[in-house]
């Protein structure tokens, strides 16, 4: 094919600070200089996305411009002389920060991003003890009217990275720039509240978010209240996705495997049981594989697609919903837990549902709003409680001063606790489609899987297809990660130009490994380490086909065969509907 | 001699705007049947031998424009011409558009014709709403007598003309901010590169010029690139329309040959005739509120690009407003600061918190409570916006500023020490007019 013969860059030399460097042509200067030795800071320019240059944080002199060029949009020129550290350069970053300062609030200590903010990190670097101009306060309410995301604009440095991911990588488009000069600002339209705009509430805002302006709805106090009770039993899930970020918040690095540690902490925090979505996850293979098999035998509406991130729900009740029937049936592995931790569990445990307080761990922020969703409250209340993010987790346990680099490790507990390396997969693009093929193989052959790794589903790549061939049936299959892909295949299943039988899609892009719930930073750099680790864990995992979880096969037999169909059925599987205006 | 030199403003108030037969008896559309005979590289070389500079503001010769983008071998190409006439004390493309529309639009059809452009936009300014009709009015005779729309004057050239409009953004003028409200975004400028004559309109290798700038294309059609060079100077081809305005005997749209000096410009009576009061002149504003502020001790610049550029001064849009000594340099920084708070698109920090802050610097001046410390603030943050504003709007925002600060640095002194030399900060304060 033609772009395989894509022509090889030109390279150009430039000094950086007096440093040689030779990099391709188009190279920007702020790549170009990290080989030089320098991360020129930058605020408004985030890795994963298009550079806005609006901050003016990056800049730096070339020899022979007048003004100053900026870092991150500026491509190397053959020859340039690059200067990143000049008295003018240090004294108009500072005058820049100075800037953005007098229009921020001074009051860092008590902000949620304190320590984890990169206004105050430069604000730092450049040594800003004073701001020389007029601080202002705007004074302006929070938006705090939906389940999932506050929004703080007193904090809003303006810089435009929520409006990016929005509108290019999400194409929601829920928010944008509006107004003009003092009064420009980030905002849905007609400065309508989140709940009554586009949102889907996944997050990704508040994932790019530099300061606190954006942040998740936090729920730790009433958990801490649940925990507190002595009525209450409160029983924790963790989402796949959150063992392989949670040691970033406690300084390890990116990719670190901190299960063990992370069911250690969450006992130490006084969770009368330790349980894991993985078990769901697992559950979710099987309910969802039996569904597609039907409709593969019984005509109906093809392609089907995974319904397990909230997001991509809420995105489709408001943009798609005539595609609604193509969306599995399966609830969320989250609410499937969250039912069966009320009933099953409950029954197990002899204990009244009431008394059941279900919190979740979950990669994202939009797990928030589905828990509080009408459809959600099978066992008779409300399934899951409260779902906090990776980071609000991260919150807990440095207020319970836990010193995770000691915590002797600790396993999940049983029946919900176990779970397969089929189900761990489930927090990366693609993992959720190579769990269900694992099974789907198996079930439709009768025979026995060898290889049970699906390579061709894995990795960032935004839209993923394959065909399947399960003895002689040929499945075509696409896997998309990011509601700007999901939107490219939704648009061919509207145009019938699709003939694909099985579709997973997760709203953010990666999976959940890059969900808006987890820890600040997250580039796709740290979503690759993620990834890595998850099939890691699948790899070491002695089972690692969904069907063959022991678990699971003794609620089939202990709880689900033996209540009615349509009981198991509701307790397991929802409908969705438009909310499109 | 006369000081005045009709090129471009000739039909002005002598023809019937949309008459194409009045525009044609006076010699108008000449340059395009001569344009539409030339290969468009001999039209390009002619610009390029009039040294006719971009009359919008930044002077950027036009020839050099032009030629960059006839070698990008990329079509469909557009031509935009930028009549967001935003700058305030600049009035001379609303002459043009008024009072001579055909010679906008022969100018428009020629640049067309150079780079296969079969489709050209005029973006009038919001404010100019009754315009727009007249214009259009221009356009459908053109196109009715054969000069523009389809097969052009029998040849196989086809072009059309479309007006655009936006709601009234300063900020819109600048051209990359204009592209998107064309194309029905929200005004802000974009990110370069990619350049607007790589990818501008739709995406599309596009040509912007300003008004005059396309009606000075017919002229050197008709005299030749040289013969036009020759009115004006070494580096500055023709003449400039000029907007005078302020305290000065004869305000208005003057035609002038580039290298009469600023003196000329503002005393001589045949043009701006000196102060309109009895007071005498202090300093004059050129080119806008984003140009510089001349002084007194400049008055003998010769009025061109190189030479008013070597004093720190420029020709901008052409405008020259004229203040006398009842003028308070920080009354009339802070009436500057407020326009550009009210029109900065927003969205880089300079420009943004940067004028927001000299505004309320300049307000300390005024109100007797600055120090020496505010000075300096004021001379950082004017440099801050020159050299990081994101677009022309923010780098431009503050010049006024840093040329008020070097050359009237008394008068902020003055201020410090609690004098208002004019005689109006302390005193509105204290007569409560603020």
């Amino acid at each position: 094919m033609m772009q395989n013969f894509a022509k090889v860059k030109k390279k150009v030399t430039v000094t950086i600070d007096g440093v040689q460097v030779t990099v391709p042509e188009d190279t920007t200067i702020l790549e170009a200089a990290k080989k030089a030795g320098v991360i020129i800071p930058t605020l408004c320019h985030h890795p994963d996305l298009k550079p806005r240059a609006t901050c003016r944080v990056c800049i730096v002199e070339v020899k022979g411009q007048r003004r100053f060029q900026t870092a991150c949009n500026t491509p190397v020129g053959e020859g340039n002389e690059i200067f990143t550290n000049t008295k003018a350069v240090r004294e108009a970053r500072k005058t820049v920060l100075e800037l953005i300062l007098a229009d921020h609030p001074q009051d860092c200590l008590k902000c949620v991003r304190n320590q984890k903010c990169e206004l105050q990190k430069l604000a730092y670097d450049y040594q800003i003890r004073e701001i020389p101009f007029t601080v202002s306060a705007k004074n302006l309410p929070l938006e705090d009217s939906n389940p999932a995301i506050v929004r703080d604009m007193n904090k809003c440095i303006k810089c435009g990275r929520c409006v990016e991911v929005c509108q290019e990588v999400q194409q929601v488009a829920a928010i944008n720039t509006a107004h003009r000069s003092e009064e420009f600002c980030i905002s849905t339209a007609f400065e309508e509240k989140l709940a009554d705009s586009p949102c889907v509430y996944c997050g990704q805002c508040v994932a790019v978010c530099p300061v606190g302006a954006l942040t998740e709805k936090n729920d730790t106090a009433r958990v801490w209240a649940a925990l507190d009770n002595p009525e209450l039993h409160v029983v924790v899930q963790t989402a796949p996705a959150v063992r392989v970020a949670l040691g970033e918040e406690f300084g390890m690095p990116p990719g670190s495997i901190t299960t063990g540690k992370m069911v250690a902490a969450l006992k130490r925090l006084g969770f009368a049981k330790v349980f894991d979505t993985n078990f769901t996850a697992d559950l979710t293979i099987l309910e969802e594989g039996q569904e597609l098999l039907q409709r593969l035998q019984e005509g109906g509406t093809l392609p089907m697609i995974t319904s397990c991130s909230p997001g991509w729900i809420n995105y489709i009740e408001k943009f798609y919903p005539e595609l609604l029937p193509h969306v599995s049936t399966c609830k969320s592995p989250q609410q499937m837990f969250g039912a069966l931790a009320k009933t099953y569990y409950a029954q197990k445990a002899n204990l009244a549902a009431e008394k059941i307080f279900v919190v979740s761990i979950m990669p994202c922020t939009a797990k928030k709003y589905e828990c509080t969703r009408p459809e959600m409250r099978s066992s008779g209340y409300q399934d899951v409680d409260v779902v906090l993010t990776t980071r609000e987790l991260a919150q807990m346990i440095k207020e319970a001063s836990l010193d995770v680099d000691t915590l002797p490790e600790a396993e999940y507990d049983a029946p919900l606790g176990l779970s397969t390396g089929a189900a761990v997969i489930f927090g990366a693009s693609g993992g959720v489609m190579e769990a269900a093929l694992r099974t789907v193989y198996e079930v439709v052959t009768k025979q026995d899987l060898k290889d049970v790794d699906f390579k061709m589903v894995r990795g960032l790549e935004g839209i993923k297809e394959a065909t399947v061939d399960l003895a002689g049936t040929k499945v075509k299959i696409a896997v998309a990660n990011g509601l700007g892909n999901a939107k490219v295949l939704l648009e061919k299943i509207k145009a019938g130009e699709c003939d694909y039988q099985f579709i997973e899609i997760m709203a953010c892009p990666g999976g959940c490994i890059g969900g808006g719930g987890q820890p600040f930073g997250t580039t796709v750099a740290i979503k690759k380490k993620r990834l890595e680790a998850l099939y890691e864990i699948d790899q070491g995992s002695e089972v690692r086909k969904s069907h063959e979880n022991p678990a699971v096969t003794q609620l089939y037999d202990e709880f689900l065969k033996k209540i009615l169909d349509h009981e198991a059925h509701e307790l397991l599987h929802t409908y969705y509907s438009a909310r499109k205006d | 001699m006369s000081k005045i030199m009709p090129l471009i403003s000739a039909n002005c108030g002598k023809i019937s705007p949309a008459s194409v037969e009045d525009y044609v008896r006076a010699g108008g559309f000449s340059g395009l049947q001569k344009a539409l005979k030339m290969p468009p590289t001999q039209i390009i070389n002619e610009v390029k031998k009039a040294k006719l500079r971009g009359r919008g503001g930044a002077g950027y010769p036009a020839g050099s424009k032009w030629q960059q983008l006839y070698e990008i071998k990329h079509f469909p190409k557009y031509i935009v011409c930028n009549a967001d006439e935003g700058e305030p004390g600049t009035f001379k493309d609303k002459l043009l558009l008024e009072k001579d529309p055909l010679r906008v639009i022969e100018g428009m059809t020629i640049a067309g014709y150079v780079f296969n452009a079969h489709d050209g936009y005029i973006y009038i300014r919001g404010e100019y709403a009754a315009l727009q009709d007249d214009f259009q009015a221009a356009i459908d005779s053109a196109v009715r007598a054969g000069y523009l729309g389809d097969k052009i004057l029998g040849t196989d050239y086809s072009y059309h003309l479309h007006i655009m409009t936006g709601a009234g953004a300063y900020v819109c003028g600048e051209n990359s901010a204009m592209l998107n409200s064309i194309e029905g975004k929200v005004g802000r400028p974009r990110v370069k590169p990619p350049h607007l004559a790589e990818v501008g309109l739709f995406q599309q290798p596009t040509l912007v010029n300003n008004v005059e700038s396309f009606a000075n294309i017919p002229t050197i059609m008709q005299i030749g690139g040289e013969k036009y060079l020759s009115y004006g100077t070494v580096d500055s081809g023709g003449t400039k329309l000029i907007c005078l305005s302020g305290n000065v005997a004869n305000p208005g749209v003057y035609e002038v040959p580039f290298g009469l000096t600023l003196r000329d410009l503002i005393y001589d009576e045949e043009l701006g005739g000196g102060p309109s009061g009895q007071k005498k002149i202090k300093f004059f504003h050129l080119g806008g509120q984003s140009g510089p502020c001349g002084f007194l001790s400049q008055l003998d610049t010769p009025y061109c690009y190189q030479a008013l550029r070597d004093k720190g001064l420029s020709v901008g849009s052409g405008a020259i407003v004229v203040m006398d000594e009842s003028v308070c340099v920080i009354d009339y920084l802070k009436a500057v600061t407020e326009f550009f708070i009210h029109e900065s698109c927003g969205k880089c920090t300079p420009c943004r918190e940067g004028n927001k802050q000299i505004y309320a610097l300049l307000d300390k001046f005024a109100q007797g409570t600055a120090s020496k410390e505010d000075y300096a603030l004021l001379q950082r943050l004017s440099t801050l916006l020159a050299k990081a504003s994101f677009c022309g709007l923010g780098q431009a925002a503050a010049t006024a500023l840093s040329t008020c600060l070097k050359n009237l640095q008394a008068e902020f002194d003055a201020h410090i020490e609690g004098r208002c030399p004019a005689g109006v900060c302390f005193t509105k304060q204290e007569s409560g007019e603020q």
